[in-house]
């Protein structure tokens, strides 16, 4: 079969290429079905990027839903085998809100998931991947790294309620210091420990800048695992990714799902995450799984703006052709014409509002004119 | 080629006063001090294009990318909760959201409470906190008139001065939150146009900390 790559749309070609790059590293790809009960996202709605679903009941009376995501199937269907990994790759379509226009629209998603007794070698290779599928849109892009287990345990360390670590996370998402100090004083939190918070505010960048001034100001003051274990990973991962890798503690997914490693993947030119990922084995243990487990997912309908401009022409000849001349005139012309994947509209009249860059008139099988773009 | 820095400024007074901000902190254009109904100044040389907004489309077009950083008052992150960074309060266009209502309201637990608002959001949130059972009521403008109609029982809106209310025979029961003005910044802007933004926010928050 010949595939010509002009044919393919951006997206397409990412698809491919993302393909192939988790197919080399062993991932295996998961088919699903575009249904799931509903109870399923009923149990987890937290876990999603948006809690409408679109449901409706099947013939049994069951209701369904349209999958708003991937993860939670893939996890429900995979058989647990906490002792050994378990890699799948998915490119699949979900149904939610697009925050934009509030109504539920088609998106495709496309990701990996690593489940079963995942150990720092599973990390580096996941983050490597993360990067690389960002690299294979642009290379302008980097990958945000951030630790649940750091914020967790100074954010627990503080004696506050739920309601507001809630508060002082939201702070750290927005990299809101200003507001952390109004919310760290109404709650009672000393001066101190609101430093502890802000310097989580204000670390970011690379990580040879970053860990060792982070390592020092924490020392004696939290527990150093998270660092070590962040120092571990990006040791670890692909040399030719190391430059994106930044650390960003204003990466802070919900810690009800997720703990440890987690990241998100930006874009020049894409004004929100393209990927997004990280542990979660908090979500394993309440959906009853003894195995680890991390992934990510590529956001793909992000993509949409990039790397194309608008299409000048509509097709590049048109070959207009009358009742006397034999359907396999035609086809032969036709096939003249397209040489270089060149493409080549044949009809008995040029269609209204179409773009073409020239026009070719068969008569009595005999090309005999060529008209330039209208 | 510098990379371009878009900055959305709320049009309007705040914006001239935030403009002057920015101009201090070293981001000079100075075509947007021309008198004419032009919407995008740019200066090429330091590698900065402003353009008014509607205060309330700010946040719209950092989240967006439209506009790399902004500022928005607080109200408006509040209300519509866009995924930005707030980097820094301003310390300017203060005011405050709060519940106010005819002189005379007394809050009947036992009935459901009738909230007048464009700040549905906000609203909705404050009185989901309390446990309190609310009918909102979403307005566009004028909304001290709803409470005199018997539209509503109290409305919850921005104050700054507090006159509006007065002359129209209300008062403030509660504040909900104190509003200012905040720089906000697009969050993929954030990694790519780092330096600039970092120098903005470095800046301004020295200025800020002198006017204290």
């Amino acid at each position: 079969m010949n595939l010509n790559e002009s044919s393919l749309s951006f997206n397409e070609k990412v698809i491919f290429a993302l393909r192939s790059l988790y197919r080399e590293r062993g991932y295996s790809q998961y088919k699903m079905s575009k249904f799931e009960e509903y109870d399923l996202y009923a149990r987890n709605k937290d876990f999603l990027i948006s809690d409408s679903v679109i449901t409706f009941t099947d013939t049994n009376g069951k209701l369904m839903a349209l999958k708003p995501d991937v993860t939670l199937s893939i996890i429900k269907n995979l058989k647990d085998l906490p002792d050994c990994v378990q890699k799948v790759y998915y490119n699949e379509n979900v149904y939610r809100i697009s925050k934009g226009s509030h109504a539920f629209k088609e998106i495709m998603q496309t990701g990996l998931e690593c489940f079963g007794d995942i150990d720092n070698y599973n990390i580096c290779e996941v983050v490597s991947l993360a990067a690389k599928s960002l690299r294979t849109v642009s290379e302008s892009s980097v990958l945000d790294i951030s630790h649940l287990k750091l914020i967790g345990d100074i954010t627990d360390s503080l004696g506050v309620d739920e309601y507001g670590k809630k508060e002082i996370i939201k702070c750290i998402s927005e990299k809101n210091a200003h507001e952390l100090k109004r919310v760290c004083s109404s709650l009672g939190v000393d001066e101190e420990k609101t430093e502890l918070i802000r310097l989580l505010i204000t670390t970011c960048g690379r990580p040879d800048e970053v860990l060792p001034r982070l390592e020092a100001s924490l020392n004696g003051r939290t527990d150093l695992s998270p660092i070590k274990q962040l120092r571990e990973i990006i040791d670890g991962v692909d040399e030719d990714i190391k430059d994106m890798l930044r650390i960003d503690f204003s990466v802070v997914d919900d810690m009800k799902y997720y703990n440890g490693i987690v990241f998100k993947g930006y874009i020049e030119g894409i004004p929100s995450s393209v990927v997004s990922g990280g542990q979660y084995d908090r979500l394993m243990n309440r959906m009853k799984r003894k195995s680890g487990a991390i992934g990510f997912a590529v956001y793909l309908d992000t993509l949409e703006r990039l790397g194309t401009s608008a299409k000048e022409y509509d097709v590049d000849t048109i070959l207009i052709y009358g009742d006397s001349d034999a359907p396999s005139a035609v086809s032969a012309t036709l096939k003249a014409l397209s040489v270089n994947g060149s493409s080549v509209l044949a009809c008995k009249k040029i269609p209204e509002d179409i773009k073409y860059r020239a026009a070719v008139r068969l008569s009595n099988c005999e090309v005999n004119s060529d008209e330039k773009n209208a | 080629m510098k990379k371009m820095l878009n900055v959305a400024l709320p049009k309007g007074r705040l914006g001239e006063k935030v403009y002057a901000m920015f101009e201090k902190a070293g981001f000079e254009c100075p075509s947007i001090k021309e008198n004419n109904r032009k919407l995008i100044f740019e200066n090429e040389e330091i590698g900065v294009r402003y353009f008014w907004v509607k205060p309330s489309d700010v946040a719209i077009y950092v989240e967006r990318g439209a506009a790399d950083v902004g500022v928005a008052g607080k109200d408006i992150l509040l209300e519509y909760e866009p995924d930005v960074y707030e980097l820094l309060d301003l310390d300017i266009g203060k005011c405050r959201m709060a519940v106010a209502a005819k002189k005379d309201f007394r809050d009947d637990n036992q009935r459901t409470l009738r909230v007048a608002t464009k700040f549905t959001n906000i609203a909705s949130q404050y009185y989901l906190s309390k446990g309190r059972d609310i009918d909102i009521i979403h307005l566009n403008g004028s909304i001290e008139i709803a409470p005199i109609l018997d539209l509503s029982d109290v409305i919850v809106d921005i104050v700054e001065t507090g006159t509006t209310l007065k002359e129209n025979n209300l008062e403030v029961f509660e504040t909900i939150v104190p509003i200012s003005a905040r720089l906000i910044a697009n969050k993929t802007s954030f990694r790519f146009k780092a330096e600039s933004i970092e120098k903005i926010v470095s800046e301004i928050a020295a200025q800020t900390e002198a006017d204290k």
